[in-house]
C-alpha cells in the first residue's frame, strides 16, 4: 500500500498535468453548446469591463465610418418611410394584427469581436439589464451578424456567424428558395449556403436574405451574394458560396431583433418533433 | 527566491497579460500570423521552478487568456502541455557546464543558440496544439500548418525584440 502512495507520489506532476488538462478539455466540450452560462467567457464583469474601457479609448478612430453608416442606414429607413406614407384621400384598414409588432429591436455597441478563429465570438455592451435574452438575433446596417449566446447584468457574449456551429435560416430573394447558411472557417468574407437541392436553379450575384422561418431573424435581412455555383461532390446538394455582406473586420454598432414570438413558435415546433434551426 | 523577485514575476504577469488581450489579440497579419506572446512568461520563468508551479501557473495564464479569447479552455489545454514539459526539455539541452541555479533562461543570459534551440520547439509545439483543437471539427489541415510555422517565427522574432528592450543581462533576476 506505502508503494502505491510513494509511487502516486513520484507521479504527482503527471497527476495534475492530466487533472488540468481535464478540466480544459472539459470547458472546451461545454462550451460548443449555443447558449450556455456566461461566467467564463468575455461578458463577465471584470473582462467586460476591460474591454468596454478598451472600446471607449478606441471608439474615435472609427467614428467616422460609424457616422457614416448610419447617414446610410437613415437614408434607407427614410426612403422605406417613404412607402408607408399614405395619400390623404386613401382609406386604410388595418389586415391582420398577428404580422404587426412581433419584433422588437435593440442596439448596442461592439466592445470586443474575433475573425480569425473557427469559432468566433462577439461581446456587446448591453445585457440582461438592458432587456437582452439569450438566442435573440444580431444584425447591423449591412447584414445578419449573429445571436446572442450568453448574457450577464450588463454584457452579452454573441456567436457570430463567423462560426461554425451557427446556421441562418436563409432564402434565395428573387426565387424564395430556402436553405441555410454556415460559415466554412476559410474565409472570413466567405460562407456557404448548404441543403439547396441541384435541381434548383441559382445565378452567380443573387441575393440571399433570411427567410424568418427559424423566428429568430424577421424576414429579408441581408446576408450575402452568390459568387459561386458548382453542383455538391458528395452530397445531393448544390455546392454554393456566398460573399456575405457583412464586414466583420469593422462592426462597431449593431441592433438586437427579439421575436415575440418565439417561445409559441418554438413550443410547436418542439410539440410536432421538427427541429428549428 | 525573494520577495522583489516574486514581487516582478507577479507584475509581468500582468503586463504580458494586458498586452495580450489589449493590444496583440487586435494583431493578426493576413489572417495567418498571430502573436501569442504570453507564452514567453512561461518560458521565461527561472529555471528552479518546479513542474507543479509550472502546471498551476500556466494553467492561470491560459484560463485568463481564454477569457478575453472567449476561446475557453484552448489555450489552457496547449499552454499546460508547454508547462508541463518546459523543464524535461531545458534538461535535455542542458549546454556543458549545466546551469546555475535561480537564472532566467533569457538569451541575453544564455545565449542567441541556446534559446533559439529552447523556445522554437516549444512555440511550434504550443501553436500547433492550439490551432489544431481549434480547427476541430472542419477538415482544414494546411491552414493549421501554416498558422502553426508563421506565427511561432514570428513570436520568436518578437520575443527576442522584447527581451533586448525589457530585459537585463544579469545573474538572477
Amino acid at each position: 500500500m506505502q508503494r502505491i502512495f510513494l509511487f502516486l507520489y513520484r507521479i504527482r506532476a503527471f497527476l495534475l498535468f492530466v487533472a488540468l488538462e481535464a478540466i480544459a478539455i472539459f470547458l472546451i466540450v461545454s462550451n460548443n453548446s449555443q447558449q450556455g452560462s456566461a461566467a467564463l467567457n468575455s461578458a463577465n464583469q471584470l473582462s467586460g469591463s476591460i474591454l468596454n474601457t478598451q472600446s471607449n479609448v478606441l471608439d474615435y478612430f472609427s467614428l467616422a465610418t460609424v457616422n457614416k453608416a448610419l447617414v446610410d442606414k437613415n437614408a434607407n429607413l427614410l426612403a422605406e418611410l417613404e412607402k408607408f406614407k399614405r395619400p390623404a384621400d386613401s382609406v386604410y384598414i388595418e389586415l391582420d394584427s398577428v404580422l404587426s409588432a412581433s419584433f422588437q429591436f435593440k442596439g448596442a455597441k461592439v466592445i470586443n469581436n474575433s475573425i480569425h478563429h473557427s469559432q468566433n465570438y462577439l461581446t456587446i455592451n448591453r445585457g440582461s439589464a438592458h432587456g437582452i435574452k439569450e438566442g435573440m438575433g444580431v444584425f447591423n446596417e449591412e447584414g445578419v451578424v449573429g445571436r446572442v449566446k450568453a448574457v450577464t447584468k450588463n454584457f452579452a457574449s454573441v456567436i457570430s456567424l463567423l462560426h461554425t456551429d451557427l446556421l441562418v435560416s436563409s432564402k434565395v430573394k428573387s426565387s424564395e428558395v430556402f436553405g441555410s447558411t454556415k460559415w466554412d472557417a476559410a474565409d472570413p468574407k466567405r460562407a456557404k449556403m448548404l441543403y439547396v437541392p441541384r435541381h434548383v436553379s441559382i445565378e452567380i450575384g443573387d441575393e440571399i436574405v433570411t427567410s424568418g422561418y427559424n423566428a429568430v431573424f424577421p424576414e429579408g435581412i441581408s446576408i450575402g451574394k452568390v459568387i459561386n455555383v458548382q453542383p455538391g461532390k458528395e452530397t445531393n446538394y448544390l455546392d454554393i458560396t456566398l460573399e456575405l455582406s457583412t464586414d466583420f473586420t469593422r462592426i462597431s454598432y449593431v441592433y438586437l431583433v427579439e421575436n415575440n414570438q418565439e417561445q409559441e413558435l418554438d413550443e410547436l415546433y418542439e410539440s410536432s418533433s421538427i427541429s428549428n434551426e | 527566491m525573494n520577495s522583489r523577485k516574486i514581487f516582478y514575476l507577479i507584475v509581468s504577469f500582468f503586463l504580458f497579460l494586458l498586452v495580450q488581450v489589449l493590444i496583440l489579440k487586435n494583431m493578426v497579419i493576413f489572417g495567418v500570423v498571430f502573436c501569442f506572446l504570453y507564452v514567453l512568461y512561461l518560458l521565461l520563468l527561472p529555471l528552479e521552478f518546479k513542474v507543479i508551479t509550472m502546471l498551476l501557473i500556466s494553467f492561470i495564464i491560459g484560463i485568463s487568456v481564454d477569457l478575453f479569447y472567449d476561446t475557453m479552455g484552448i489555450h489552457t489545454a496547449s499552454l499546460l502541455v508547454i508547462g508541463f514539459i518546459r523543464n524535461q526539455w531545458i534538461k535535455i539541452i542542458t549546454p556543458t557546464g549545466g546551469y546555475d541555479e535561480d537564472l532566467q533562461p533569457t538569451f541575453l543570459n544564455m545565449g542567441f543558440g541556446w534559446f533559439l534551440t529552447y523556445s522554437i520547439p516549444l512555440f511550434l509545439i504550443h501553436h500547433f496544439l492550439f490551432f489544431s483543437i481549434e480547427m476541430l471539427g472542419t477538415d482544414l489541415f494546411i491552414p493549421v500548418i501554416q498558422k502553426t510555422v508563421f506565427s511561432a517565427t514570428f513570436v520568436f522574432i518578437i520575443s527576442i525584440i522584447v527581451q533586448l528592450l525589457f530585459y537585463r543581462r544579469r545573474r538572477g533576476v
